[in-house]
């Protein structure tokens, strides 16, 4: 019975659960991870066979070698998280501020692709966007597009499948700061004469500031490591570093490298993340 | 190939069967159940494995299925006429997949819960490598002479001593005829200009580059790292040309549905199952310059206990019996390595006895070879610069 407990003991005891479950699926993968990344190859041994020599290089070369796709990557989910926050924003405002009675509903429709499978929806948008959905026909009879160009197997369908993807992520926090905008804020600030849009600029969007670091954040890191969009919409030209990764680890079966450069991707993005957190200037996600 | 009549003999052959096949794919629903019971009913692993059993472990969609009783003809009669009790396991997904699961197990010497295995040639020749399979009693397995004499001695097994081929599975060219309608039979007619951005070649290595090497003039059963890095030179200026537009695995075949895709490097399998679904839009063929095959082998682990692998033996040897592989030929339409078997078709399917892809004729396996093995070292650095070929 809790009652017999010292009172100390009670919340280390409550954190249990959290901290055995990161402890093995977090902290010992990473461990792992890190062990892995340092070393080569067993002389005369077969595929996959690798023992530790502390082989710092491999990070090194890992990254040397894959420089395009790390560029890629990041270039990439920038501007999915620029397109997100674009559709986003105006979606959330509208939701939070002028959706009346169909507030639920709205906010139904924006989780509502979560209920089908993330590769089948990337997978639609292979057929929706393909030379036989509707989207390229009509454009190139619209004389819009060339007869040879392609929308599937570009840089454009990869970003735009990441920007579909992940635009959930960034639409949930910043209805979240958005509805929590207190109305007396935006009166007020009408009463001191700002129009609408000085209003918006000055009140509305540093107040939602919160929910737009949250989502940019829920945005980018996914779509930095994200692979599946690159291999079902995109073409050889335009791998991310998450295909690389996957290649590494299952058809070149080089764990070393591919530990490498997870590692690296994710002390990239955690260098990003602080830079833009700093910049930003917010303490409190949502 | 006259325009009025655009397949080629191959498909026609093929179109005949599309009825048996239309069976096939109306008790995939069930079998994926079966597979799933099957699963778990004690996945491979945790079965025992006792005096009177054999436990299989095969790919999906790879074995004569009955979608209304649930069972597997072929395997039901095995165990009636042995009494030994067969346990079929669909869990062979992937060959690299599949070693990762099973790799420390082998090590050890630990019982991996099967006592056969189907590996693809080159990772049954890492198996063999590492010792992680055992010889057959050939007398166990009377039947072995029926294997086809194209088959009979890869390099990584030269006297087919631990694997007897399970099915074989040839690479070529696969074209839709609206846009191709004098068919691809050349490198040159892959890359015309109708085709450019539109052709996706496979991801399985030895298959694409395989095809492209023999295009080269290039013996695949004796290539060199510099041919074959010349060949991936070839494939990697194709892609950063626009020619090819991606490298990919069974999707290829939406590709070609969606219209994304208008010529490939595939299999035939696949292109039997697309031209028949839809009507003889697409077509296949073996290059002039000839096609790759490669085979997926029956073979028996390390670790299965003496009468695991003497009854895995037995099975092995049932499956090579000419008149049973004809039934599972019939259902699962790929290349039947069992001599004997295609007058064995003669009598449940006539119209498959005559199919190129389930048994090639002389002429047809003549054009057909097999890539050589490669050493640990090469089949690191020839994976990595095909990887880095597709952007990887």
């Amino acid at each position: 019975m809790s009652i017999t407990l010292p009172k100390v003991r009670v919340p280390y005891l409550l954190l249990f659960p959290g901290f055995a479950f990161l402890f093995t699926f977090f902290i010992l993968p990473i461990v792992n991870l890190a062990q892995t990344s340092t070393q080569t190859p067993i002389a005369g041994g077969d595929t996959g066979q690798y023992e530790q020599t502390l082989a710092f290089s491999n990070y090194v070369n890992a990254f040397l070698d894959n420089r395009e796709q790390f560029a890629r990557s990041f270039i990439y989910a920038t501007l999915a998280t620029l397109f997100a926050l674009a559709i986003a924003y105006p979606l959330a405002y509208a939701i939070a501020f002028k959706s009346g009675k169909f507030k639920n509903i709205l906010l139904v429709l924006v989780v509502a692709p979560f209920f089908t499978s993330f590769l089948l929806r990337t997978i639609a948008w292979k057929q929706i966007l393909g030379e036989e959905g509707f989207v390229v026909p009509t454009l190139r009879s619209l004389h819009l597009m060339g007869q040879q160009t392609t929308i599937t197997s570009t840089s454009v369908a990869v970003v735009a499948g990441m920007t579909y993807n992940f635009l959930p992520f960034m639409t949930l926090p910043l209805y979240a700061s958005l509805e929590r905008i207190d109305p007396r804020t935006i009166e007020a600030s009408g009463d001191l004469y700002a129009n609408g849009l000085t209003t918006f600029r000055r009140v509305t969007v540093p107040l939602s500031l919160p929910g737009v670091v949250a989502g940019t954040l829920l945005t980018f890191i996914p779509a930095a490591g994200d692979y599946v969009n690159a291999s079902i919409l995109g073409s050889p030209n335009t791998k991310m570093i998450g295909n690389v990764i996957e290649s590494r680890y299952f058809k070149i079966v080089d764990y070393p490298t591919a530990a490498a450069l997870s590692f690296t991707l994710m002390a990239a993005i955690l260098i990003l993340v602080t830079l833009y957190i700093r910049k930003a200037g917010t303490e409190e996600l949502v | 190939m006259a325009t009025e009549n655009p397949l080629s003999p191959e498909a026609r052959s093929i179109l005949g069967a599309r009825i048996s096949r239309r069976g096939v794919l109306a008790g995939a629903g069930g079998l994926g159940a079966a597979g799933l019971l099957a699963a778990c009913g004690g996945s491979g692993g945790d079965s025992a494995s006792s005096d009177n059993t054999v436990r299989w472990g095969n790919w999906p969609l790879y074995l004569d299925f009955d979608a209304k009783t649930k069972t597997y003809p072929t395997l039901e009669k095995f165990s009636k006429e042995t009494g030994i009790d067969a346990q079929y396991f669909e869990d062979y997904n992937d060959n690299d997949e599949f070693f990762g699961k099973v790799q420390a197990q082998l090590k050890l010497g630990e019982d991996i819960g099967y006592d056969v295995v189907t590996p693809t040639d080159w990772m049954a020749a890492r198996w063999i490598r590492l010792g992680y399979s055992q010889k057959f009693d050939l007398a166990n397995i009377p039947n072995a002479g029926n294997i086809l004499d194209s088959l009979k001695s890869p390099s990584y097994d030269p006297n087919r001593e631990s694997t007897l081929t399970w099915q074989g599975i040839m690479s070529g060219f696969g074209w839709n005829v609206e846009k191709n309608p004098k068919g691809i039979h050349t490198l040159d007619q892959l890359f015309a200009p109708q085709n450019k951005g539109k052709i996706v070649v496979l991801t399985e290595m030895r298959d694409t580059i395989g095809v492209i090497l023999m295009a080269q003039g290039v013996d695949i059963t004796k290539v060199t790292e510099d041919q074959f890095m010349n060949a991936v030179d070839f494939m990697a200026g194709k892609i950063s040309d626009g020619w090819i537009r991606g490298v990919k695995g069974n999707e290829y075949a939406e590709d070609l549905t969606s219209g994304d895709a208008t010529a490939v490097i595939g299999w035939s399998g696949d292109m039997f199952i697309l031209s028949s679904e839809n009507e003889g839009k697409f077509d296949f063929a073996i290059p002039d310059s000839g096609g790759t095959i490669s085979g997926d082998n029956l073979m028996i682990p390390s670790t299965a206990s003496a009468s695991g692998k003497a009854n895995g033996e037995k099975l092995i040897n049932y499956y090579y019996d000419p008149a049973v592989a004809a039934e599972v030929a019939a259902y699962v339409n790929y290349v039947c390595p069992v001599k004997g078997a295609q007058a064995e078709m003669e009598k449940i399917a006539p119209e498959l006895a005559t199919s190129e892809y389930i048994f090639p004729s002389d002429k047809t396996a003549s054009r057909l070879q097999v890539f050589r093995s490669l050493t640990p070292d090469e089949e690191t650095k020839w994976a990595e610069a095909f990887q880095k070929a597709q952007g990887n």
